[in-house]
């Protein structure tokens, strides 16, 4: 069975694991709520419910990291346009909070029978589709190069760090004590399904919105095979389990906004295409030594503390009107990104290649 | 001389769009395409192969060469 497929498999499998563990509802992984709950733990935001050091999150880096030395792949580059990567993973993460999910974990609630990641699903696709247009025209963040390897370790080291601190729970971070950051996994077990999703994603290439994109862009179905897979164990696990239930209201850590699960799905969608690659694979490449997704998902921490400092991330209650706001406001910033973005003449991305290193 | 395509340093869809590019230009025979990890390697092969191109490649240093041909 080809490696995507059996990742799919494991990433879904696992996930209703940590689930059936301890783990928020339809949330065995999510890595947009779980960086939102380590900005909470660091206190960058103050949102006492969603507040926890994830160790699912070290594990994707360090099962990354790890395999990545071990098989020769580890590489440290970076340059590519490092403040627009910055930028763009605000916005993924605001997007990805007003839905109430990463692309992920839509397709976990997707296979638990929530409706309303039907729509989110809608609207990443449009997202996606939106930004295949822009790399049509020769949108491109510019080459990488090799870095100074040392910059290769300091996110892995703080992963280590982060699993240490998770385990001796330091009075001075913060833990939630109810709401979504108190249901969590045993620190080990959070952390040995990291460290194999990590592995095996760094292997497979797992990318959510890798898969869509490929498959409209060139009709290359590999990425895609391994997120219908995870659709399809998680659905069975679901099921299997008791946790499958159909329908739109009433979903756990959901709201039922059509438009605004719409958008906020968009705009993560058109945001991960920029950048190349979704919230997991930012963790998967980061492990790798590209220091260009450690700065987005540095990016990522600040847009989920931004999203709770100024109340912009949805609830079960709904999405806040400046939710609402910052949504078009990001993608009012994905439309600059993709026009100024274009170290190549319009519509010519032959001049890609050229332009580029010139 | 072989057109070179240098896909090096550039993120995911870059490479695999730079190749179908090169494809359609050269129409036949081949072209060369520079990477500079394993990831676009294995994705520039990948199109290749469902293309109904060959690919061949020899690592450079870190980078790959990838002769790409019909």
């Amino acid at each position: 069975m080809p490696l995507i497929i059996v990742t799919g498999a494991v990433v879904g499998a696992l996930s209703v694991l940590l689930v059936l563990s301890g783990n928020p509802a339809n949330m065995g992984v999510c890595v947009a709520c779980f960086l939102r709950d380590i900005a909470g733990s660091l206190g960058l935001h103050r949102a006492g419910v969603v507040q926890y050091l994830r160790p699912e999150i070290a594990g994707f880096v360090l099962g990354s990291f790890g395999i990545a030395l071990a098989k020769k792949e580890f590489k440290v580059t970076g340059g590519s346009s490092p403040v627009i990567r910055f930028l763009l993973g605000i916005f993924v993460m605001i997007g990805a909070l007003v839905f109430l999910g990463c692309p992920l974990r839509m397709v976990l609630r997707l296979a638990a029978g929530d409706l309303n990641a039907v729509v989110g699903l809608l609207g990443f696709t449009a997202g996606i589709f939106i930004g295949i247009q822009f790399l049509k025209r020769g949108f491109s963040l510019g080459r990488s190069y090799e870095q100074v390897k040392a910059n290769g370790y300091i996110l892995p080291a703080l992963a280590v760090l982060m699993v240490i601190a998770a385990l001796v729970r330091p009075s001075f971070l913060f833990f939630s004590s109810k709401g979504p950051g108190a249901a969590a996994a045993p620190v080990l077990l959070s952390l040995a399904v990291g460290l194999i999703v990590g592995a095996l994603a760094q292997r497979s290439r797992l990318c959510m919105v890798g898969g869509i994109r490929d498959a409209i862009l060139v009709k290359d179905y590999y990425l895609i095979s391994g997120f219908a897979s995870i659709f399809v164990v998680a659905f069975l696990g679901n099921l299997l389990f008791g946790q499958f239930n159909l329908g739109f209201a009433g979903q756990p850590i959901a709201h039922t906004d059509g438009l605004w699960n719409f958008l906020g799905m968009l705009l993560a969608g058109w945001g991960s295409v920029l950048l190349g690659g979704c919230p997991l694979r930012q963790l998967i490449l980061a492990g790798e030594g590209n220091l260009d997704s450690v700065i987005t998902v540095f990016g990522l921490l600040v847009g989920a503390a931004i999203a709770h400092n100024f109340g912009l991330a949805a609830s079960p209650a709904g999405v806040p009107a400046a939710g609402k706001v910052a949504v078009l406001i990001g993608l009012v910033v994905m439309a600059a990104v993709g026009t100024l973005s274009r170290p190549v003449i319009v519509g010519k991305p032959s001049a890609r290649s050229t332009a580029v290193s010139a | 001389m072989a057109k070179v395509v240098d896909a090096r340093g550039l993120s995911c869809p870059e490479p695999i769009l730079l190749t179908k590019e090169a494809m359609n230009e050269v129409g036949s025979g081949s072209f060369e395409v520079l990477v500079d990890n394993q990831t676009q390697c294995f994705n520039v092969i990948r199109i290749c192969k469902s293309s109904g191109w060959n690919a061949q490649v020899t690592p450079e240093g870190s980078d790959f060469r990838i002769t790409v041909s019909k």
